[in-house]
């Protein structure tokens, strides 16, 4: 059992190992969705609860496998939760927020298929984490990510207003700024030992 | 939507062929971008990935392609996910048997191909409409355009950051590594790099079009 205080967890998650920009996890939302800063917090908040359940979910899943010994049935069983946690999200943005459902938009169902959340899964279970410092571990992750994403927004949107070569526009300028904010975020290395 | 083998057989090299340049999946349609970013810190690793991944993508897009009639239009989505988790699977076991320093290089990011847009995005936009031998080509070329691109970073990445391809060193002593492109922020640079360079190609190709319009 893996004895890592949980604050560290925290610290670790989001700042020092950010999902986004240091992992490279979660890239395609990260391009896709941060646009606008108010989109880009509703999303973090909708992948942190995603993040949330299914961390619990792939935390009891493991010790079933373990019970009956099929590790190999691990990502078939993880991606499976995965995709019934997101159906579940979707269905209470349509219900709740039609208007964010409809900002969101085609990047909603593609939680399913954002790495950071798997990702999330498999790191817990291969570091030994306990449940509480899975639900520490998802948290952090979660507001890594939408620290990340509120931050890329941010920038984009001041960037709307700035003149730049044809050339430059378009993905490749949010990767270039997103190679910068990653380069700032490797300053936090080291906190929190 | 199952407007099955409408395809004519001439087309059958060009399913290959556009994967590769035209719709490079990578530089053209932006997808799969997360091991694109991770796993080319060396050319090695980039170009285990790009066939890992290449595997799994023919191999899921003719699975796909075979049972394409008989999946209910509800579940498709959650049918795809698992027949390529179990292709994952599979290479994930393969590959820690053939080479475990390999194994940990990639790490997570072997069993997160299931999470590869690439792949999914074929298997609905293409395999699950079309016969099992273009849909294999299909993969095939896309995969192929993957490893391409992946190579292309993993290259980059690995001769300025270490000196070296491949592993054998190429530029004198006295050159002084560029760490940070073996670091993270040095995979968001050198990608976007390199969409700079592609954007500049399609916009000379576009101008060029343009001009020899306006000349006819």
């Amino acid at each position: 059992m893996n004895q890592d205080p949980l604050w560290t967890i925290f610290i670790g998650a989001c700042l020092i190992n950010n999902f986004v920009l240091a992992y490279f996890l979660g890239i395609c939302p990260f391009l896709g969705v941060s646009g606008k800063i108010a989109t880009a917090s509703r999303m973090g908040a909708a992948v942190t609860f995603v993040m949330l359940v299914s961390s619990v979910c792939a935390f009891g899943i493991q010790i079933l496998l373990t019970q009956i010994g099929a590790p190999y049935l691990k990502l078939i069983s993880f991606i499976a939760v995965i995709a019934s946690t997101v159906q579940l999200v979707e269905m209470f943005v349509k219900k709740m927020s039609p208007a964010l459902f409809r900002a969101l938009g085609i990047f909603l169902p593609l939680i399913t298929t954002n790495c950071a959340i798997l990702g999330l899964a498999l790191f817990q279970t291969n570091k030994g984490y306990g449940i509480a410092q899975c639900l520490v571990y998802a948290l952090g992750a979660g507001a890594g990510f939408t620290l990340a994403l509120v931050l890329m927004a941010g920038l984009r949107e001041r960037l709307e207003l700035v003149r730049v070569p044809d050339v430059v526009q378009g993905t490749a300028l949010t990767l270039m700024v997103a190679g910068i904010l990653s380069v700032i975020f490797m300053g936090f290395a080291g906190l929190g030992g | 939507m199952t407007t099955a083998g409408s395809q004519s057989d001439p087309r059958t090299t060009d399913e290959f062929i556009k994967g590769l340049w035209r719709d490079n999946p990578v530089f053209v349609q932006v997808l799969g971008m997360c091991p694109v970013l991770a796993v080319t810190n060396t050319a090695r690793n980039a170009l285990a990935m790009g066939l890992a991944t290449m595997f799994v993508l023919v191999m899921s897009n003719i699975v796909v392609s075979s049972i394409r009639n008989f999946i209910p239009k509800q579940v498709r989505i959650a049918t795809f996910i698992l027949v390529i988790a179990t292709f994952v699977t599979i290479v994930d076991y393969v590959i820690q048997a053939i080479s475990l320093d390999l194994h940990k290089a990639l790490g997570a990011f072997i069993s997160l191909i299931v999470v590869n847009c690439v792949i999914l995005g074929r298997a609905e936009a293409f395999a699950s409409k079309n016969k099992i031998v273009p849909s294999a080509l299909d993969g095939l070329g896309m995969g192929l355009g993957f490893t391409f691109a992946l190579l292309c970073l993993g290259v980059v990445r690995e001769l300025l950051g270490s000196g070296a391809i491949f592993g054998v060193h190429v530029f004198p002593d006295r050159y002084q590594d560029w760490v940070i492109m073996i670091l993270p922020s040095g995979g968001f640079f050198t990608l976007g790099a390199w969409l700079l360079v592609f954007n500049a190609i399609k916009k000379r190709k576009a101008n060029a079009a343009g001009t020899a319009k306006e000349a006819a």
